[in-house]
């Protein structure tokens, strides 16, 4: 499995790295509505749950961009044909696919979180570790279910309209987790400790998901 | 049998093909070619009846058969944003097979001086003969073949010969339009019509005319 996990992953890097196409689309989006919301709160800055919020939100958005395109090569251009005749096993494709797209979202976020530090956000972030694992935590959830969606959303020729229906409401828990988690983090006058339940429940949401992803995706790609 | 929703695409059609021996499927369009050569690359599941493919049961068994087989298809499964050189590594990887085993390949077909283009600047005759390597880059014991001399020139097709051709000693299940042609490289004739068996024997008991006549 570490083999064809490994090459669906090189695989996928360059064909990002060939014509960048998922990561400049999330990332400018993410920007952009920064911006937006820069403009559209009329507040010079924002802090506490307000911020959580606005970060949150943006963030989960831009990744459905990546989720939709995450398996459009495959399905355009016989990559799925082509996986699916080699003898390996089927789970490495999840696992690759998955690994690509939290790596998409880390590169992302390397930019977007400093963009929305700089226009939006009123206090500066003290506690950037616990930042930093709240993020990583809900990448790898977001990771999974988007890969779980991408690859039922791209049977259909309405993926676009799909990818935003299912994912959204499934990553409604991590969305609540990390933007209470996060709130902490962005108040004013210095951050204050995470309450643990936060990220052990987006941590119990990526291992739950993760075995689910595990047990089914076998059978999305099934004819 | 194979439906698509309540489309009937393959229904009856009953053919056994011994180790070594070619196989040519004459139809005309939407006959069922594909869906055949499909369900025995083991992409498509059988609804009904018994589907056996190099002694595995299918689609219980389609795992036992993956690696085995060889599919060179209408798509070529290639990245048009990789090159030639990296879709076959890509699939080397996939199958455990050796890199060099994939340059051997491009040399073979000729395409070893733009074995680093892009699929996508390719022409279509190029890309074909990068797909036929990629088809028997793990060396199958049974090819699919979906009409495979298209977009081939005469020196493709030469050069392709001794990979996906009669000689190269392999069971082969070949789709044609060509009647003399697909007869001369076969030991047995299909002809199939909206998804049914039409014709069924040796490949000697049937002459390209009558072929024609049917198909063309």
């Amino acid at each position: 499995m570490r083999r064809a996990t490994a090459a669906v992953l090189r695989k996928e890097l360059r064909l990002e790295l060939r014509t960048p196409q998922s990561v400049p689309a999330m990332a400018l989006f993410s920007i952009t509505t920064f911006v937006v919301f820069h403009f559209a709160l009329q507040r010079s800055d924002i802090s506490g749950d307000l911020a959580s919020g606005v970060l949150w939100v943006t963030l989960l958005l831009g990744a459905m961009l990546g989720i939709a395109r995450l398996f459009v090569a495959d399905r355009e251009e016989g990559g799925f044909d082509g996986f699916l005749l080699a003898p390996v096993d089927r789970t490495s494709l999840f696992v690759a696919k998955a690994t690509a797209l939290l790596a998409y979202l880390i590169a992302v976020q390397i930019v977007a979180v400093p963009a929305f530090v700089l226009l939006l956000l009123g206090p500066s972030p003290s506690n950037v570790g616990a930042l930093i694992g709240l993020l990583a935590l809900a990448d790898l959830g977001i990771a999974i279910v988007g890969t779980l969606v991408g690859a039922l959303a791209i049977q259909s020729r309405a993926r676009d309209l799909l990818v935003p229906l299912i994912a959204l409401p499934l990553l409604i828990p991590v969305l609540i987790c990390a933007a209470k988690g996060t709130t902490p983090l962005l108040t004013d006058g210095g951050a204050h400790a995470v309450a643990a339940r936060w990220p052990l429940t987006i941590a119990l949401y990526d291992l739950v998901f993760g075995l689910v992803a595990y047990a089914v995706f076998d059978y999305l790609l099934e004819d | 049998m194979r439906r698509y929703g309540e489309r009937t695409a393959l229904d009856g059609v009953s053919v056994s093909v011994p180790a070594g021996s070619s196989l040519v499927v004459f139809g005309p369009n939407g006959a069922g070619k594909s869906t055949l050569l499909r369900v025995l690359a083991t992409l498509l599941a059988p609804h009904a009846g018994t589907t056996t493919v190099l002694g595995c049961a299918l689609p219980r068994e389609g795992w036992k058969v993956r690696g085995r087989v060889g599919l060179l298809g209408h798509e070529p499964l290639l990245y048009k944003d990789l090159s030639a050189r990296e879709n076959l590594r890509y699939h080397a990887r996939l199958h455990d097979v050796r890199s060099e085993r994939a340059e051997e390949l491009l040399d073979q077909v000729g395409m070893w001086l733009r074995a680093d283009e892009p699929i996508r600047e390719l022409s279509r005759g190029m890309v074909q003969r990068v797909a036929a390597c990629r088809a028997v880059l793990h060396d199958p014991e049974l090819l699919l073949l979906d009409e495979p001399a298209s977009n081939l020139d005469p020196a493709a097709t030469a050069a392709l010969e001794p990979l996906i051709g009669r000689s190269s000693g392999r069971t082969r299940v070949v789709t044609s339009h060509d009647p003399a042609g697909g007869l001369k490289d076969a030991d047995l004739v299909l002809g199939l019509r909206a998804g049914k068996a039409e014709l069924h024997g040796s490949a000697h008991d049937f002459d390209a005319a009558a072929i024609g006549a049917l198909y063309a």
